[in-house]
């Protein structure tokens, strides 16, 4: 047995609908079989609420008199893109604000003008003929914009890796606060709610599809930027408009230590055509499962840890090495069921009919790198290799003449088997020298907590290890802890210049 | 129960701790602690039926003690119970009832304040 769409949104008109969400199927398809609960449900509806930072909206302002080019465009102090035609431009949710950075950003205007509060524009022209005007001042109300379209490029995650952190501080990502020593895991996504998660094969889910968006009824465009099916990780393009919308499922957030982001409600109605639907949206969060990675590893391939189901990580802790690690998630469950359930409401209500896609997914598409052809440089690229070093065994004077023969300010200290176990400084020899007491060896003065890279690190994770350690030299070591190299801030500067060109 | 100790360090140069510990034979533990140099604030943590005697004998030596109730304030119109704040609270104040609503446990609370650089929708604050 198959259903139309037609079939289902008859029964939608007349009221008739037996609409269910996703929370909520699998035990249905449990307790009547798949054909039984092809039958009786004609939609499941989906739903997800957490930061879509590829978010924003075009806006067109309309003409002032004398008429406008708007170059540069501003909405209270956030920059939009205005690159776009005169007077349209197009605000990004996680642009930041000129004056208030990270506490304010497109997310935020976008939530005053949704709560009908006004925002105030101005934009700057060179002036042209048709569009003589170089300067515009206006506080608006979003009723005052003929267009205020939310086109969110890149939204609905099918799935997103957990995070955790096993570096010895505390990292401020986007995916939260993650404590040092793999202290916590943080995740996002609805799970079993989660609208991709029940469309996997992107069967039903596509081009043209009617959704929930931001408390609106909105639309599928297609496939998200980045989205990789083929991989499990397929995204939607979604639009909808920003004059329907509702601060209660549009949310403007920052994350500490990285920016603005915002949070938006999705949710898919999937009709219940036919038994691939049933058994796509019968999935539990047993059965979704995600990967913990480890943000810790400055790279783009970050090391996993762990796989791990969506009921595991709901259920607040899991186990990384044998030990209970507290989770916590970044997304709403309990807004991701309103939107299921506010969806859930327009379909018994009538009030939103469905549609089969119009263009289906690229299943086979997968994201990949950017290619690059001007590669990061090394660590190795740019250390010293003559590097001066010392023993924990000798005198300071002997640092002191080292220092002053090597033409260095630091000396990376050795063990007897030749192994890197701290680091002098020109300024603790001086100190030493200064204040003479009992400390006459080497390993009285020197710190014993070095900071240090590695060759084949990238030269901008070792600057920022310099900066974060407000120090000026790394010693270079191979995997057996031995020194065969430094870095100073001077072989970095070194690099500038070249840079860009 | 938690009681949050302030006292200048002019007009208290006692060890107050170790006095009422001393002299009342209540053991207290100290969750918190903020030494500047001209005041300290201390969070100690005192059986309920003790509470009265350790705040009285403090107050005679100088400090100011009040009763710590609600250390957060949580403003639920922000808050979306996303739950950010949960793993990374020490003392575990946060939680999901069953509904996915987020609930706190204040009377756990050591004022640490992570949870205010956690919560990204600044719906966290101290009360002070």
């Amino acid at each position: 047995m198959e259903k139309s769409i037609e079939e289902i949104n008859t029964r939608i008109r007349d009221g008739n609908a037996r609409v269910v969400t996703a929370e909520e199927m699998p035990d249905i398809v449990a307790e009547l079989g798949e054909e039984g609960a092809l039958k009786e449900v004609d939609v499941v509806t989906t739903g997800t609420f957490g930061a879509m930072c590829s978010s924003g909206a075009f806006l067109n302002f309309g003409h002032t008199d004398p008429p406008i080019r708007m170059e540069r465009v501003w909405l209270n102090d956030v920059e939009a893109y205005g690159g776009v035609a005169a007077v349209d431009a197009y605000l990004g949710a996680t642009q930041q604000s000129t004056t208030q950075g990270d506490t304010y950003g497109g997310a935020h205007v976008i939530e005053d003008l949704i709560s009908g509060r006004s925002v105030e524009l101005r934009a700057i022209s060179r002036g042209t003929d048709c569009y003589p005007r170089r300067t515009v001042t206006s506080t608006l109300l979003l009723e005052d914009f003929n267009d205020a379209v939310m086109v969110n490029p890149r939204n609905a995650y099918q799935n997103y890796n957990a995070a955790t952190n096993s570096t010895d501080r505390t990292l401020h990502t986007y995916m939260g606060l993650l404590l040092p020593n793999s202290g916590n895991v943080s995740y996002s996504g609805a799970g079993a709610l989660s609208p991709l998660a029940n469309d996997p094969h992107y069967h039903r889910i596509g081009s043209g599809v009617p959704i929930f968006l931001g408390g609106a009824e909105g639309m599928i465009v297609g496939q998200g930027t980045q989205s990789s099916p083929a991989t499990g990780f397929a995204t939607l393009m979604t639009t909808g408009d920003l004059k329907q919308m509702s601060p209660d499922f549009i949310r403007a957030a920052t994350y500490q230590g990285y920016g603005v982001t915002m949070y938006v409600g999705v949710g898919v109605p999937l009709p219940v055509t036919d038994l691939e639907v049933v058994r796509s949206t019968a999935v539990r969060d047993e059965d979704l499962m995600t990967t913990i990675v480890d943000y810790g590893v400055p790279h783009r391939d970050r090391p996993a840890i762990r796989r791990v189901s969506y009921a595991e990580l709901k259920s607040g802790k899991v186990e990384i090495n044998g030990e209970e690690v507290k989770t916590s998630s970044l997304s709403s469950y309990k807004k991701a069921r309103e939107v299921a359930e506010t969806l859930r409401g327009w379909v018994e209500q009538g009030s939103i009919e469905l549609a089969l896609p119009t263009r289906h997914f690229n299943a086979a598409k997968r994201t990949h790198p950017m290619r690059e052809t001007k590669v990061v440089p090394m660590v190795r690229e740019v250390m010293d290799p003559e590097v001066v070093c010392i023993t924990e065994d000798e005198p300071i004077i002997a640092a002191a003449t080292r220092l002053l023969r090597g033409e260095t300010n630091h000396l990376p200290v050795l063990d007897t088997d030749g192994f890197l176990v701290g680091i002098v400084t020109t300024y603790d020899v001086t100190k030493a020298v200064a204040r003479p007491d009992d400390r006459l060896l080497v390993r009285d003065i020197m710190t014993r907590k070095v900071v240090r890279t590695t060759p084949d690190e990238a030269v901008d994770i070792a600057a920022q290890k310099l900066n974060r350690n407000n120090i000026s030299a790394l010693p270079v070591v191979d995997p057996a802890n031995r020194v065969i190299g430094m870095l100073t801030a001077l072989d970095l500067g070194k690099l500038l210049g070249g840079r860009w060109q | 129960m938690k009681l949050m100790v302030s006292f200048s360090k002019k007009k208290v140069r006692e060890p107050i701790i170790a006095r009422v510990v001393k002299d009342t034979g209540v053991l207290i533990n100290v969750e918190r602690a903020r030494i500047e140099p001209g005041e300290g604030e201390v969070l100690i943590d005192v059986p309920n039926g003790s509470a009265d005697e350790v705040s009285q004998k403090m107050r005679d030596m100088g400090a100011t003690v009040r009763v710590l109730e609600d250390a957060i304030h949580h403003n639920e119109t922000e808050c979306v119970d996303c739950g950010a704040c949960i793993s990374i609270c020490p003392q575990d104040v946060f939680s999901f009832d069953d509904d996915w609503n987020l609930v706190l446990d204040q009377k756990r609370c050591v004022l640490c304040g992570r949870c205010l650089q956690a919560c990204p929708h600044g719906a966290l604050s101290l009360l002070r």
